[in-house]
């Protein structure tokens, strides 16, 4: 019975708690074993909240019980990335400076996925403030990949991603700031979508870099992505960039799964000789199988791509390293140093971030403190913002010649773990393919295309679609993954080994 | 408190022969809208601390800032009404640089995209030559928000140095601020201090008028950073300016900047150099003390407010916040002028004392003009120097005055008895009827003690009674100031030299 719970989709879950068929407490029980099994090994979850969850799951049984009107995920479990706010339970952004905060407040994701009765199972490992493509850099030990424990499950969010991967959850909440949400999907074999910047509210999202940051659905069908990306979206009067548009029919998309006569735009930049071959040869297969299911392909070039990595992490550091500056052991989080002579605030607030704060975001703090500086300010901030606009016009142009674009979503399969930890560039390079859809505010989405014949690997495959279009997205990857199902006769996380 | 000792200071009067003084008014205005800039929290002065707050005042991890629209019309209607231009595109900006009470640890600010820019204000000052009009330029008023409150406990000097631990009260953070920058201010010559209290006494008036503020200094509502350089001639370049804080009445505004440039032209007679600096204001003693240094090179990291969208106000409704502006104070002011009928220099003294509103207001209630500009801008603003607080800050009421004239057109009181209603309505002693009845001030008015009184001042002095009898009623004078001591002032002096008169038969 446990093992059949946890394999369901969010949409069956949904379905049989809403028929009755099961009750939400069996549901959220049986994933709260499934953690209680796995997670030693997996080490997706930071803090698991087993009375908050059966307390959920209760009052969704109830609410059926009573004959309330259930909405479409209530009483289906999700694992919330830590980088986001849930009243009364530890929030830590993977930071040690942050340990033993609980915040007075949710997000108004968190509020809106209680409001829909979906069961939050507790939060998710992470890089210290989402920086990161290997969850290595959480304060709190790094996550491990369901596919082969000893490597990455990706980043920032290896802990969403691997959560859903292990079967410890159908769904989870990620953000995507350069590629924080598809590039775990892709080397977990799930699906991850970014959305439209500013179709989802930040409110509550602990800002890395607030005009890339972006959250989004993690699951392991496309359908059920697109059923938690209608919870969640929509304009918030707390968050003033959250876009006022309606939210696309994102679901009735899903359903739809039709690309005929559709133009399908391969990016020239993003592909070729940086791209691990397993990687290169299941892209060109789903090309293949698109173009069968009606697609007619075409060949885009965005000559400015290259360039967007650079400008990223100019812009990135500049923002984050605002961002970052209330974290001073005043008002929340860690303190340290305060006993320590007779210390100025100053020297507090300088011991509580020395302590605080690993490697990776010192390094970025300081980029950004400098590429703000007088003086510096035009030729590194202001040229990215540049850049940035350059980004967006190979986007506009590009979409004027086709509906949806495709890449590679990571140029590699997943690494070992420590592989690259000491090259912070070749880090970086993780999120070559993702970084243009942020730097534009566009959405894009990972979904699986098979594993990579060298290792065994998942492969991921990205598709963007323009501004407030996040519809297309769920249209091309229903299609695609519906085409790769009937040619594997089984979901892809089957081949995983068990766990 | 300064551990400094006083600096030498020059004469004034050599200053304004040996150098050109330069100004730059920084005003902030804490706007009285109900909610703070960026977040739902109330905005109540005195609240106990840390009660108006929530996570977005408090800067919590992911809590993020929403525009206070109140606060963005009350900015454009000020930008209007000091002639400015106003953005039709204009962004926040983030200005960085850590301190406690600054919960982001950086401010929400506008940097270089104000929403209003390039205006004048101008003001009326009273030279050697008579009234003079100097236009003050406005560089910008642009948007941001306050901080917290840190007090020092603590230590001897309430400040910072020596303290053993510090309070934060974040109630004031994120209180919807606008700040106000002239350009420089030149050719004032030696009536720079003049020219800036009167400025900010024009800005103060139309900021009233407005609506948008209530404009208190003592608490805080209205702050002044008052920029001061010296130069040896108006043909040379700008001096270092130093900037004094902590200017908290209009009359501070004035000696602080009488007393810098002072201070400056004594180091730089010396051959010394002024730094640039943050001095404070200290009104007990008079002088200005070093605060931390400024250089140019410090660095706030300026870069557009990414939480926030830009602000584009449609022009059309730039154009109805125009229409609906109240009367220019200037024009208000020559209105109620011609109405009272005074003289330049009269309607002068009312404004420079900051008593317009109030003398008027009292004129509304029935006072006679010129009674109401008596107490006003004589008696109480003297009243309120001593106290060194605004005139608006005493105790008392333009119905309080009012009731007091009303009293004494009655014939209830004399004036030497109003002055003592004044007193004991200032004292807390109640209203103008209540100090009355409380300190038995009423005017005698029944004659028989007056007449009493009377006959008892003309046996006093037999000579004087028989000078008025015989036709030199001027002599009157000394018996009725006897008959006004005796009843210790309680008697309306005019009846009793009627009754005097009759009684000895004599007519004018």
């Amino acid at each position: 019975m446990t093992s059949e719970l946890i394999t369901l989709t969010a949409a069956e879950t949904a379905r049989k708690v809403a028929s009755g068929e099961v009750s939400a407490v069996e549901v959220a029980t049986a994933h709260l074993d499934r953690i209680g099994a796995v997670d030693e090994r997996v080490h997706a979850f930071l803090y698991v909240d087993t009375e908050g969850a059966l307390a959920a799951a209760d009052a969704v049984d109830k609410a059926r019980a009573a004959g309330e009107q259930l909405s479409p995920l209530a009483g289906v479990p999700l694992a919330l990335k830590d980088v986001m706010t849930q009243k009364g339970i530890p929030t830590t952004c993977g930071s040690k400076i942050l340990e033993g905060w609980r915040p007075p407040y949710d997000a108004t994701v968190t509020a809106r996925l209680k409001a829909a009765g979906v069961v939050i199972l507790g939060k998710t490992n992470m890089d210290e403030f989402a920086m990161g493509s290997s969850t290595e850099h959480s304060a709190y030990g790094p996550t491990h990949n369901p596919w082969d424990l000893d490597r990455i499950p990706g980043g920032s969010g290896g802990g969403s991603a691997a959560a859903v991967a292990a079967f410890e959850a159908p769904l989870a909440i990620g953000t995507d700031t350069g590629g924080s949400i598809r590039q775990p999907a892709a080397v977990t074999g799930t699906v991850g979508v970014k959305p439209t910047y500013g179709a989802v509210s930040r409110y509550g999202l602990v800002a890395l870099a607030s005009s890339l940051d972006q959250a989004g659905p993690c699951s392991r069908t496309v359908l059920d992505a697109a059923l938690l990306h209608a919870v969640i979206a929509g304009h918030d009067p707390m968050d003033s960039t959250s876009v006022t548009d309606p939210v696309p029919d994102v679901v009735g998309a899903a359903m739809r799964a039709d690309v005929k006569g559709m133009k399908i735009g391969i990016v020239r930049e993003l592909g070729g000789d940086g791209y691990q071959a397993g990687v290169r040869q299941r892209f060109d297969e789903a090309v293949t199988i698109l173009e069968g299911l009606g697609a007619e392909i075409v060949e885009v070039s965005c000559p400015h791509f290259p360039y967007a990595l650079a400008a990223y992490y100019l812009i990135l550091p500049s923002e984050c390293s605002s961002n970052l500056a209330k974290f001073d052991g005043v008002r929340f989080g860690i303190r340290v140093g305060e006993g320590d002579g007779d210390p100025s605030i100053e020297q507090v607030m300088g011991r509580t971030r020395a302590a605080g704060f690993g490697d990776e975001t010192i390094r970025r703090i300081m980029l950004g403190t400098y590429a703000l500086s007088a003086g510096y300010y035009d030729a590194y901030y202001g040229q990215a913002q540049k850049v940035r606009t350059l980004i967006q016009r190979d986007f506009a142009a590009a979409f004027a010649q086709a509906d949806v674009l495709i890449s590679p979503t990571a140029p590699t399969t997943a690494f070992k773990l420590g592989e690259k930890l000491d090259d912070p560039l070749a880090m970086y390079l993780n999120d070559v393919a993702t970084i243009p859809a942020n730097m534009a505010g566009i959405p894009g989405m990972s979904l699986p295309v098979g594993l990579a014949p060298e290792d065994g690997l998942p492969v991921g495959l990205q598709i963007m679609a323009p501004a407030l279009a996040d519809e297309r997205l769920y249209n091309v990857g229903a299609a695609l993954e519906a085409a790769l199902l009937q040619t594997w006769g089984h979901p892809i996380l089957q081949e995983a080994p068990s766990l | 408190m300064s551990t400094s000792t006083a600096d030498a200071v020059v004469p004034y009067d050599e200053v304004i022969a040996e150098f050109d003084p330069v100004l730059g008014l920084e005003v902030h205005v804490e706007l009285g809208t109900n909610t703070k800039m960026f977040c739902g929290c109330p905005t109540e002065f005195g609240a106990e601390p840390n009660t108006q707050v929530c996570p977005v005042c408090l800067g919590l991890p992911g809590s993020m800032p929403a525009v206070n629209a109140t606060a963005v019309e009350s900015a454009i209607r000020i930008g209007l009404a000091l002639n400015c231009k106003i953005a039709t595109w204009c962004r926040f900006a983030r200005k960085n640089y850590f301190y406690p009470d600054m919960p982001k640890n950086f401010q929400t600010s506008q940097y270089d995209e104000p929403i209003c820019y390039d205006g004048y204000l101008d003001v009326d000052v009273e030279t050697d030559e008579g009234m003079k009009t100097f236009r003050v330029g406005i560089e910008r008023a642009h948007m941001e928000e306050d901080t917290g409150k840190t007090s020092h406990q603590g230590g001897a000097t309430g400040r910072i140095h020596g303290a053993d631990y510090s309070l934060v009260d974040y109630n004031r953070a994120g209180i919807p601020l606008i700040e106000i920058v002239t350009k420089t201010v030149e050719g004032t010559g030696k009536y720079a201090p003049e020219v800036a209290r009167a400025y900010v006494t024009a800005l103060r008036e139309i900021l009233r008028g407005l609506g948008v503020s209530d404009v208190k200094m003592e608490q805080g509502s209205l702050r002044c950073d008052a920029n001061v350089s010296l130069r040896p001639s108006p043909d040379s370049k700008l001096g270092t300016r130093t900037e004094t804080k902590n200017v908290n009445s209009l009359r501070s505004i004035e000696r602080a900047i009488r007393y810098e440039m002072t201070r400056q032209a004594a180091v730089l007679r010396a051959g010394g150099t002024i730094i640039q600096e943050t001095r404070h204001w200290h009104e007990d003693t008079g002088i200005t003390t070093s605060g931390r240094e400024k250089s140019d090179a410090e660095d706030y990291r300026y870069f557009p407010e990414p939480d926030l969208v830009p602000i584009a106000p449609d022009p059309a409704w730039v154009e109805k916040l125009r229409s609906e502006l109240p009367e220019n104070p200037a024009v208000y002011q020559a209105r109620l002028q011609a109405a009272w009928g005074i003289s330049d220099f009269d309607m002068m003294a009312v404004v420079r004392s900051g008593a317009l509103d109030l003398v008027a207001e009292t004129v509304a209630l029935g006072a006679d003009q010129a009674a109401a500009r008596k107490w006003w801008v004589g008696e109480l603003t003297r009243i309120a120097n001593d106290r060194a607080v605004e005139l608006t800050e005493l105790p008392i009421t333009p119905a309080d005055v009012a009731r007091v004239e009303a009293l004494v057109g009655e014939g209830a009181l004399n004036d030497k008895l109003a002055r003592q209603v004044i007193e004991g309505v200032l004292a807390g002693e109640g209203s103008p009827d209540e100090v009355v009845a409380a300190r038995g001030l009423a005017v005698v008015s029944d004659d028989g003690p007056l007449l009493e009184a009377i006959d008892a001042a003309l046996a006093e002095s037999p000579e004087v009674a028989e000078k008025i009898r015989s036709g030199k009623v001027a002599a009157a004078g000394a018996i009725v100031g006897a008959v006004m001591k005796a009843t210790r002032g309680q008697a309306d002096a005019g009846r009793v030299r009627d009754l005097l008169l009759e009684r000895l038969g004599v007519s004018e």
